[in-house]
């Protein structure tokens, strides 16, 4: 019988993604592409709310958008059809991006033209919060419908965010969401984020979620 | 959900090491999750046996040690640990204050392994 021995490992379980994703964001980097990944439940308002920022910034800021989709193009297609770059990645039934599907929309987008993509995650509140897609920015939504008890159900989603944007306020009046109740919850996990409050269906707020991604695209090519 | 490509990453990092340091056979791994990762220990176990089979892995036991969450109070800078469901309604234990900042709780650590 061979003796028992133990072996330090101390390596990080996502070392290979981490390090993918490194090299995902210093690739944007040299070429001033700001990369922002999108997560949301599913039917929060992602492809509500990029289309949004299309109609928003398509003569300002020149964007792209990978959509990731567990089986179908529909996302793309209409994304596409407002005359912005968009690439459909199927996920084949996997959960989330990785870095390494990242990498594959990068590569089938024209980045060294584009100012920012936009990754449309998978609709999602779990998985896509444990991996890095090599973006430079994350950002969530949360809508009024889904309830103010998130931040205790996913914590680790709100505790990796730069932005949370709270959508369809036009329905805030027929709910019992606590706005101030969110906010303190969320801010515990990540007092860092900045929460905005928009409704893509009337446009309300919409001016302040674009004036936020504008000026982060700025400082980013700004940066050396 | 994601438990798949986790442990995919698990038994690679296992193997490299079991090759760099000559092993027979890897008979434990001493894990660390925080508690605000929804990882399934069951699962991980499951498709780890199955992921492993033919492998000097094969048979090997996961020992996931559960990180808690910890909370340092905004008011004292008292550290102190929280149940995932209950941030948002802290109390720290030592001066009543409301208000506290996340500081760990999100560790994905392999820390060693028992091996032959």
């Amino acid at each position: 019988m061979d003796e028992v021995r133990m072996i330090e490992v101390k390596e990080e379980i996502l070392a290979d993604n981490i390090q993918v994703a490194a090299g995902v964001r210093a690739r944007l980097q040299n070429t001033k592409t700001m990369l922002v990944n999108l997560m949301s439940s599913p039917g929060s308002g992602k492809t509500s709310l990029i289309l949004q920022t299309i109609a928003n910034l398509k003569d300002s800021v020149r964007l792209g958008v990978i959509e990731a989709d567990i089986e179908s193009k529909v996302d793309a297609e209409k994304v596409a059809a407002r005359g912005i770059q968009a690439v459909q990645l199927r996920t084949g039934g996997f959960c989330h991006l990785d870095a390494t599907m990242v990498t594959q929309g990068i590569d089938a987008l024209p980045v060294d033209d584009l100012d920012c993509v936009i990754i449309e995650n998978v609709g999602n509140l779990v998985c896509p919060a444990e991996f890095d897609t090599g973006a430079h920015k994350n950002v969530m939504i949360l809508s009024v419908p889904e309830g103010d008890d998130k931040p205790l159900k996913y914590p680790l989603m709100f505790s990796i965010c730069d932005l949370l944007l709270i959508n369809k306020m036009d329905y805030l009046s027929l709910s019992d969401f606590d706005l101030s109740a969110l906010r303190k919850r969320v801010m515990v996990l990540n007092p860092g984020i900045v929460i905005l409050e928009v409704s893509c269906k009337t446009g309300a707020g919409i001016e302040n979620w674009v004036n936020w991604l504008s000026a982060q695209i700025e400082t980013f090519k700004g940066l050396k | 959900m994601h438990e798949l490509p986790v442990t995919e990453s698990i038994l690679k990092i296992v193997l490299k090491h079991a090759l760099m340091n000559n092993v027979k056979r890897v008979t434990a791994v001493y894990l660390q999750i925080g508690k605000l990762s929804d990882l399934e220990d069951e699962w991980i176990q499951r498709y780890f046996d199955y992921l492993s089979k033919d492998t000097v892995a094969q048979g090997a036991k996961l020992v996931i040690e559960r990180m808690p969450i910890m909370v340092q109070c905004s008011g004292c800078s008292t550290s102190y640990e929280a149940e995932a469901a209950k941030l948002g309604d802290l109390v720290c234990p030592d001066c009543g204050e409301k208000e506290g900042t996340l500081i760990s709780g999100r560790e994905y650590y392999i820390k060693d392994m028992e091996v032959q």
